[in-house]
């Protein structure tokens, strides 16, 4: 087993010294581990400001951590030579929120795909270009007639975000990280580009992070999760335990606040948990960081910080409520994952079954694009 | 916090009908032809009542908000239709008489609200500013009590009367928004996507708002948004719109139970569920229309997988086909 990418006991910290008003902990004490050999999909959930960019910027080392080191194969990233670089510039591709950003509007939609290829020699001559560039549209199901030749404008916000999930297919990446790569578009398009990142996950292997604010999309994707707050790990594991079983009073604050699409179902919001304990006494150098909104707070809360409690098998619970399970240590907590223990594929692919009828119906059916959904 | 949860009591509504859209039509006239973002709109709002639109972006929706409260500006005009208030027909009023309208009577949160109070100037110049249509005395004593009222009406601090834009959160903003959008008592509000860029927690907390205030003050809400989960828990109705018409209006419940046209239920079908995670990745094919060059006949024919032939020519009209459920679609029409 080989491990692609590892965050070993990472924190960030932007801002000054102890004191400093600005100082922000963006993120604290986190570990994590991509292994090549068993494709994953792994979500990272958490409010704004919980450190869910900053972890993906550490991730592919365009920030330094403050403490602690990500390693590529092994090698930190702050040392990479130069041919590890190129090759863990290729191996490692990133999808941010807003695709428009990336676009340069004077230049044809053809400039951001054939930017990573002339830069990596992906492709000799014309003709393999070509090929190259179709077979990656066609993986997300976009008709290359359809888009070549265009001016980013005059695409829709759904086939821009999925040009650059084709784009990132080129470089035929061994992970790719998504940070909240559907935040920008309406609810009804989110399945397709969702559905051809995952594609990716099935048909060639590569895996993926997705990071959200959106609970119900991770629960759809992904097989394990990271629930984030402010920049601590408060629940992680199966995803289906996570969301459908939530422990950790964040969790549940969380799942409760969701509008599911059903009149019927209720709509809890804070009355899942209750109101906040209140007095707790003198907090100390270390406490939970959701003491002030947890109606569960006990005076241990703001004494120490919660480590990670291992509730099930595929689940732990940074949260003192669960003390009474045995404790994980930070570094090992993705040996736990879902995708760590189970044998060979994972369960259920048949999520993928619908999508590819879709994505045909939706080759046949698309006329000309108007740009109206955006 | 008030303890009955936001979506389980049955509305009481009386069928008195506060708002009143008849065939509303309203163009964006651009260099390119017209823009029909809004073609043929009917739909009433009853008092007391909550009505959600929803749709794709470009649909309409906010075009609608803004024509509501006569706020449509060049190259924007509406067209034709009525908009009855109260029984008064706002699209014949003079700007003047409008102008007396808009909080007074029909107060609008409009779509990115939030982000549009000025960076420079207090919260509760924010309110000054916004009482200057009115004939309001706003030097009088107790009007800063007013705007403490109403702020903690919405959840806030007195306090943040003094407080600039830039030092309140998202949900805090919105909230200030909505305290506007109350502050002089309306009979309908109009909030557009009021919490699309706020966390689940915080719209949980702003949505809970909204509610409250609509209920203290017996009014009407019409909430804009593309996020099917909230229309459910929030409002009492529901119009869908396609392509700047309304296919379909149900109670919610019919809505989500029993859809009837044929992109409803597509719209239904594709919904992520926390159940299970079969099927759930499907969307609907095809690409929103374009409202420049609308299709002929239903705009929905492009991508209807129970398209006729009449349909391509034959635009469909909103028809109740069955109790308080309209359809515009062929499939429902008499032989
Ligand atoms: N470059 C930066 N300088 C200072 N503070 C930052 C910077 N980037 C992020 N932060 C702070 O770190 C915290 C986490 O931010 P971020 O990782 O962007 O969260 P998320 O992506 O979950 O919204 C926030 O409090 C944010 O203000
Ligand atoms: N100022 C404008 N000029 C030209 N077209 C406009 C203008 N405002 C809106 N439109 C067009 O009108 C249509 C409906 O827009 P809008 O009402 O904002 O939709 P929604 O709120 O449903 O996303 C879209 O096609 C949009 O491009
Ligand atoms: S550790 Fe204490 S304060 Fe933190 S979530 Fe658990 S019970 Fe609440
Ligand atoms: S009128 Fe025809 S095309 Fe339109 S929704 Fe009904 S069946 Fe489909
Ligand atoms: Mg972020
Ligand atoms: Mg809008």
């Amino acid at each position: 087993m080989s491990t692609l990418l590892e965050a070993r006991n990472v924190s960030k910290i932007f801002g000054g010294g102890l004191f400093d008003k600005s100082r922000t902990v963006a993120l604290e004490d986190f570990s994590f581990q991509i292994d090549t050999d068993k494709p994953s999909v792994t979500s990272i959930v958490g409010e704004s400001g919980s450190g869910k960019t900053t972890l993906a910027r550490l991730l592919l080392g365009l920030v330094a951590p403050t403490e602690g080191e990500v390693l590529y194969y092994g090698k930190n990233l702050e040392r990479l030579g130069g041919s590890d670089r190129k090759q863990f510039l290729r191996d490692i591709q990133v999808i941010f929120q807003d695709p428009f950003e990336v676009y340069n509007p004077f230049y044809r939609i053809d400039h951001v795909l054939d930017t990573p290829i002339r830069n990596f020699g992906l492709a000799r001559g014309e003709t393999a270009r070509k090929e190259l560039i179709n077979e990656s549209l066609e993986a997300v199901g976009i008709r290359p007639e359809e888009i070549l030749g265009r001016f980013p404008h005059e695409l829709s916000g759904g086939q821009r975000q999925r040009i650059m999930v084709a784009r990132a297919l080129l470089l035929r990446p061994k992970l790719i990280i998504a940070d909240e790569p559907v935040s920008m578009v309406d609810a009804s398009l989110r399945a397709t580009i969702l559905g051809s990142l995952l594609r990716l996950n099935r048909e060639f292997g590569i895996s993926l992070i997705y990071i959200t604010h959106d609970l119900t999309t991770a629960f759809q994707v992904s097989e394990d999760i990271m629930v984030l707050y402010r920049g601590t790990v408060a629940e992680a594991g199966d995803v289906d335990k996570v969301v459908r079983e939530p422990e950790h009073p964040y969790t549940r604050l969380l799942v409760g606040s969701i509008p599911l699409p059903d009149p019927d179902l209720p709509w809890e919001g804070e009355r899942a948990i209750g109101r906040p304990a209140g007095e707790l006494g003198e907090s100390g150098e270390k406490f939970c960081k959701f003491n002030d909104r947890c109606p569960f707070a006990m005076p241990m809360c703001v004494q120490s910080d919660p480590p990670l409690f291992q509730t099930h098998a595929n689940r732990v619970t940074s949260c003192f409520l669960y003390r009474e399970s045995p404790e994980l240590p930070m570094a090992k907590m993705t040996s736990i994952f879902k995708s760590a223990t189970r044998e060979g594929p994972p369960e259920d692919t048949a999520q993928l079954d619908g999508l590819d009828a879709e994505l045909e119906v939706s080759q046949e059916n698309s006329s000309t694009p108007t740009g109206g959904d955006d | 916090m008030v303890e009955e949860t936001l979506s389980a009591e049955e509305p009481t509504v009386e069928t008195k009908e506060t708002l009143k859209v008849e065939d509303l039509h309203v163009y964006f006239h651009t260099y390119a032809g017209a823009v029909k973002a809004v073609n043929g709109v009917s739909f009433v709002l009853k008092s007391g009542e909550r009505f959600g639109l929803v749709g794709e972006s470009g649909s309409g929706k906010s075009t609608i908000a803004l024509s509501l409260l006569r706020l449509i500006k060049p190259p924007g005009r509406i067209e034709g239709g009525s908009v009855y208030l109260n029984g008064v027909d706002l699209v014949s009023l003079s700007e003047e008489q409008m102008r007396r309208k808009r909080l007074d009577e029909i107060a609008l949160v409009a779509q990115g609200a939030m982000n549009s109070l000025n960076p420079v100037r207090r919260i509760r110049d924010q309110f000054l500013l916004a009482f200057g249509d009115h004939d309001i005395d706003v030097k009088r004593s107790g009007f800063d009590d007013h705007i403490g009222d109403l702020l903690s009406r919405v959840g806030l601090g007195r306090d943040v009367a003094n407080m600039f834009p830039h030092e309140l959160s998202g949900g805090m903003k919105q909230r200030v928004c909505i305290a506007l959008a109350i502050s002089l008592s309306p009979s309908v509000i109009i909030a557009d996507e009021p919490t699309s860029a706020l966390d689940v927690v915080v719209q949980w907390q702003v949505m809970d708002t909204l509610r409250r205030v609509q209920e203290d003050l017996s009014a009407s809400v019409i909430l804009i948004g593309h996020d099917m989960g909230l229309m459910a828990q929030f409002v009492d109705r529901l119009g869908v719109m396609y392509a700047g018409r309304l296919v379909e209006i149900a109670t919610v419940r019919d809505m989500f139970n029993d859809p009837l046209h044929p992109y409803g239920q597509m719209l239904i079908a594709s919904l992520p569920s926390l159940e299970s995670r079969k099927d759930s990745l499907q969307g609907i094919p095809g690409i929103t229309p374009s409202l420049l060059n609308p299709p002929s006949g239903c705009p929905f024919h492009t991508r209807c997988p129970k398209v006729m032939e009449h349909c391509k020519t034959v635009t469909p009209e909103l028809q109740e086909v069955r109790q308080n459920h309209w359809v515009a679609c062929h499939l429902y029409e008499e032989a």
